[in-house]
């Protein structure tokens, strides 16, 4: 049996969220192995939740929010960005290669890009193989 | 009566040990009501006495250092048999301490670098330690570290590195009453002695290490330097940041926060000024070391089973 990735997908309830509701209304597929959690801004992403869902067995964490300068909540984003950059840093240092951790700039309109961008996010971590971060 | 106390160390550096002397004249006012029946630091006991002691007799028993050898987890397994209440004490037991760092490598790297590379290791015969050859031998060295809670259940926890004065001597008292829960909830910013030199908002332009810098008595994650403060539950009074020197955690994360690297992670990324990507990008890999500076009383917690292999 091939291998299906478990992937967690935080997505801001005002841009990929309401982009991800736009690729269902236009009809278009994506993997199903993502499962999506609604925040309100990416800004939320605790680097808490990230090692909560890897912990759990996840093995890829893709976070989705709003394209720069558009964040609801005026700098949230750019929190996120640093955040994650950081996260990937540590990923590194733990042995974890940090493509399994990605962040995108989705708006609501973009439900094209929502497909395209989890498809390739799904293929990337179908290559890679399951997460060793398991407990 | 009198409460039976035992004290143990594990794999630690003694500091814990000591740290219970730290405590000066409460300690002699300690002595009327405790008996202490075990404390291999300090008194003449074999582990014989302690196996001959009846289960659940010891009133309190504490365990520094974490496990780092098979004699280390028997221990545990023995003391936790014979006493009512175990207590992890100090960092190493509670969390893996700095020690835990070693998870990131090894059993082969860590004995290549202690008994062969080292500068200052003289050893020309190449001699490693062997476990149980012949009759006598050393007990096993684990493959990981392990802190206490990961081999026995334990029922309270001393944070610190060694726990310093005012966090040991409510825990201990809190203890001969037969409490659990005790300790600070609040970050160590709380009672920062630099507390009213934190700007209302703090914006770094550039990381600076320690040496680094000149400091100004500021606060320092004002200054650019990275204290672990906000992450790290207050209660010993900042005894380092009185010293000028930033904290590093080594009291762990106050109770509600589960992860203190990522805690700290996350303040860090608000704490940047406004700049660029470009800009962001060489801020941060200016931090070197991630684990060392996040992780470094923790690295066991977040890797208990060593650095994990991301195949590809
Ligand atoms: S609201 Fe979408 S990133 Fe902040």
């Amino acid at each position: 049996m091939s291998f299906e990735p478990k992937i967690v997908a935080f997505l801001c309830n005002w841009c990929a969220y309401a982009g991800a509701d736009m690729a269902g209304t236009s009809r278009l597929k994506y993997p199903a192995n993502v499962v999506p959690i609604k925040v309100m801004c990416s800004g939320r992403v605790d680097p808490e939740f990230i090692i909560d869902a890897f912990e759990k067995g996840a093995d890829g964490v893709f976070i989705g929010g709003c394209h720069p300068g558009d964040c609801h909540y005026v700098n949230g984003n750019y929190r996120t960005r640093r955040r994650v950059k950081m996260m990937k840093k540590l990923l590194e240092e733990m042995g974890i290669n940090p493509k399994r951790l990605r962040l995108e700039w989705v708006s609501a309109t973009e439900g094209q890009k929502f497909a395209r961008v989890i498809e390739e996010f799904v293929n990337e971590i179908k290559e890679l193989g399951p997460s060793p971060w398991r407990k | 009566m009198k409460k039976k106390i035992a004290m143990y160390w594990g794999a630690g550096c003694g500091g814990c040990d000591v740290s219970l002397l730290g405590i000066h004249e409460k300690l002699l006012d300690l002595l009327d009501d405790i008996e202490i029946v075990f404390w291999p630091c300090a008194t003449d006991f074999k582990y014989e006495d302690l196996e001959k002691m009846p289960d659940k007799s010891i009133d309190v028993a504490f365990y520094n250092g974490a496990i780092r050898t098979e004699e280390n987890e028997e221990i545990a397994k023995l003391l936790r048999k014979k006493a009512k209440v175990l207590v992890a004490y100090g960092s190493c037991a509670s969390e893996g301490c700095v020690i835990g760092l070693a998870n990131l490598y090894d059993k082969k790297q860590i004995f290549n670098v202690v008994y062969l590379q080292n500068e200052t290791t003289k050893n020309e015969d190449k001699v490693l330690p062997k476990e149980h050859a012949n009759d006598l031998g050393l007990p096993k060295f684990l493959p990981h570290l392990k802190t206490l809670e990961d081999v026995v259940k334990v029922h309270a926890y001393i944070p610190g590195c060694p726990p310093m004065k005012p966090v040991l001597e409510e825990a201990l008292e809190a203890l001969l009453q037969g409490k659990t829960k005790f300790g600070k909830e609040v970050a160590l910013c709380d009672e920062c002695p630099r507390k009213d030199s934190k700007p209302e908002k703090i914006e770094i332009e550039r990381f600076y290490r320690w040496h680094e810098k000149e400091d100004n008595g500021d606060c320092f994650l004002a200054q650019g330097i990275i204290c672990m403060g906000p992450a790290t539950r207050a209660g010993c009074g900042g005894e380092c940041i009185s010293a000028n020197i930033p904290c590093t955690g080594c009291m762990g994360p106050p109770p509600k926060v589960k992860d203190q690297g990522a805690a700290m992670l996350s303040a860090i990324a608000s704490l940047l000024g406004d700049m660029d990507e470009e800009k962001e990008e060489e801020i941060m890999d200016s931090i070197r070391d991630m684990i060392g500076t996040f992780y470094k009383y923790r690295a066991a917690k977040l890797l208990p089973e060593g650095r994990l292999k991301d195949e590809s």
